[in-house]
């Protein structure tokens, strides 16, 4: 997702003088050696200073640029959290905030490095949106977006070798809306960012298990919600499954619950998410999803117990 | 205009009416001074008010140049009204929203990063509180800044040596002195009696646009009125319809 990230970057630098990044001491690698080549100026790296990367992308986009900023999830929304809120949210700024890693991605890092809480605490401040790909495809149509959101907007993003999910999509990325990934009936998954992985993983199982097609949509545009969207989904559908790599307050689970009940749906509903705990467990990414109760073969039974 | 000020004090309760009075020669003399205005009165210059308690000030300031209207100042943080306690961004006059402190250089390094890029000549005026460096964020940008060859920068601090509870050098007997800090930061910077107008003015205009540069005022908290200067209540207190009285005699004293 890095990667795509940086070569997408460069595009959309080229055809928009307007775009700058700037990064806390951390950059993400490909061809930003080439970005930086050709718009030196438009390459700013502050040192290890989040509060002031919040606050000089907030002026620049007060000078009519359209900023990104950049770093590791928890240093670009936590650590300044109350410059994204006043400089960009408040003040309602066109800043694209970057947040590598996000989720439980940076796992042996330890709890210092995972965003396990940044849906709720970025979607609770008004004027913010959220855009979480799933796949680096998507992270090239959500950078593009990015590039023209007139507002503040959260990148939420994985860090490198995701696997393509969405080249076959029968719906195009269109942002505020949930986007069908792959088709099916009866049965499907909502989720969103690198854990989407996972929900395709789930729904392969289930087919192996108890036959049919299960869909699952990327609800890649978390905040505004596709409500309307998803409320449809929870009529259309007998069993829906929200899979989402985030502690269960504040995210996609709780929401559906809230659409479900609002919309009057009759659909079995489950939500999966990472518990609301640190981690304090060390191993690869997949080993500290596993901890928290999120594999395929732990949440199957869960569902068809 | 620490008149006028008064005026409004009486309306309201939370002024901060100290604050604006220490920072309002230095407000007075960038926006009167300093920034460059064509024919109609537009400027290519910035003003920010980074210790944005100090909003009288800047808004006795901006009626007086007609930026904001009369109305907008009777109906100050009124249901009625639009210019609240702290500057709002969009507003006549405000280019930034600022009252939570160390927001507004990070800001003013963003628009000059831009105004490098853009090729706009443009200076960009910051008035930070002392209390607000004691901010880490203050200091996070006063190292970038230079070291990113800013140099259309121009911040004052009004050093009244008082904060909310008390007397700054008290609460933090390493904060002064404060020039050399500023200086081995990589700024231009001199201290002058931020209560004169001509030597905040001369200051800044004896600048060598090499660095950005931040200029320290020594000032008065509550400077004109003698029950206000240096007694910290007065950092939120309005004063009551005696006080008014009292003020205003003294302030006509001064300067009839």
């Amino acid at each position: 997702m890095r990667d795509t990230f940086s070569r997408t970057l460069y595009q959309v630098a080229k055809a928009d003088p307007k775009i700058c990044i700037v990064v806390a001491d951390i950059s993400p690698a490909g061809s930003m050696a080439q970005y930086r080549q050709e718009f030196p100026e438009r390459f700013v790296n502050v040192g290890v200073a989040e509060q002031a990367m919040i606050g000089l992308c907030a002026g620049m986009a007060m000078r009519g640029m359209k900023p990104f900023a950049y770093t590791i999830a928890t240093f670009t929304i936590y650590r300044p959290f109350e410059m994204v809120r006043v400089d960009l949210c408040y003040q309602d700024l066109p800043v694209t905030v970057v947040g590598i890693g996000a989720g439980v991605g940076y796992s042996v890092l330890g709890g210092t490095h995972h965003a396990m809480e940044d849906v709720a605490v970025m979607g609770a401040i008004p004027n913010m949106a959220i855009l979480a790909p799933c796949d680096p495809l998507e992270v090239e149509a959500a950078t593009w977006h990015c590039a023209k959101h007139d507002g503040p907007i959260y990148l939420r993003m994985g860090k490198a070798g995701e696997p393509t999910l969405t080249a076959n999509a029968p719906e195009p990325f269109q942002f505020g809306k949930a986007r069908l990934i792959k088709p099916g009936g009866g049965t499907c998954i909502l989720s969103y960012g690198v854990i989407t992985k996972m929900a395709v993983d789930l729904a392969a199982k289930i087919e192996n298990e108890q036959g049919g097609q299960v869909a699952v949509y990327s609800v890649h545009t978390v905040k505004p919600l596709d409500r309307e969207g998803i409320a449809r989904i929870l009529g259309a559908y007998d069993r829906v499954i929200v899979l989402e790599e985030h502690v269960p307050v504040g995210g996609l689970g709780p929401q559906a619950k809230a659409l479900a009940w609002e919309s009057g749906a009759r659909c079995k509903l489950h939500a999966f998410s990472l518990q609301h705990e640190f981690i304090h467990f060390y191993g690869g990414h997949a080993d500290l999803l596993k901890a928290h109760g999120l594999h395929p073969d732990l949440i199957y039974p869960k569902i068809f117990a | 205009m620490r008149k006028r000020v008064l005026q409004i004090s009486q309306k309201v309760t939370a002024l901060h009416i100290a604050g604006a009075f220490s920072c309002l020669e230095i407000v007075d003399t960038i926006y009167f001074g300093l920034m460059r205005r064509d024919a109609g009165g537009q400027s290519p210059d910035t003003f920010i008010l980074s210790k944005g308690h100090g909003s009288m000030a800047q808004y006795a300031v901006l009626e007086e140049l007609g930026v904001m209207a009369r109305e907008d100042m009777e109906t100050y943080s009124q249901p009625a009204g639009r210019y609240a306690t702290h500057p709002d961004y969009g507003l006549p006059g405000i280019e930034a929203s600022t009252g939570s402190l160390g927001h507004g250089l990070s800001l003013a390094v963003g628009m000059a990063l831009a105004d490098n890029i853009q090729k706009q000549d443009r200076v960009i005026y910051v008035v930070l509180s002392d209390g607000e460096l004691e901010e880490g964020s203050v200091w996070e940008v006063m190292l970038i800044a230079p070291s990113l060859g800013i140099k259309n920068i121009v911040a004052v601090a009004d050093l009244n040596d008082f904060q909310s509870l008390g007397q700054t050098s008290k609460i933090l007997p390493n904060f002064y002195p404060m020039l050399d800090k500023v200086r081995a930061f990589g700024w231009e910077s001199v201290e002058v009696d931020g209560h004169s107008q001509q030597a905040v003015y001369d200051a800044i205009k004896s600048r060598s646009g090499q660095k950005p540069m931040m200029v320290l005022g020594r000032t008065i908290k509550g400077k004109g009125v003698s029950y206000m200067e240096n007694v910290p209540i007065w950092h939120y207190r309005s004063p009551n319809p005696q006080e008014y009285q009292q003020a205003l005699a003294e302030l006509d004293k001064a300067s009839p």
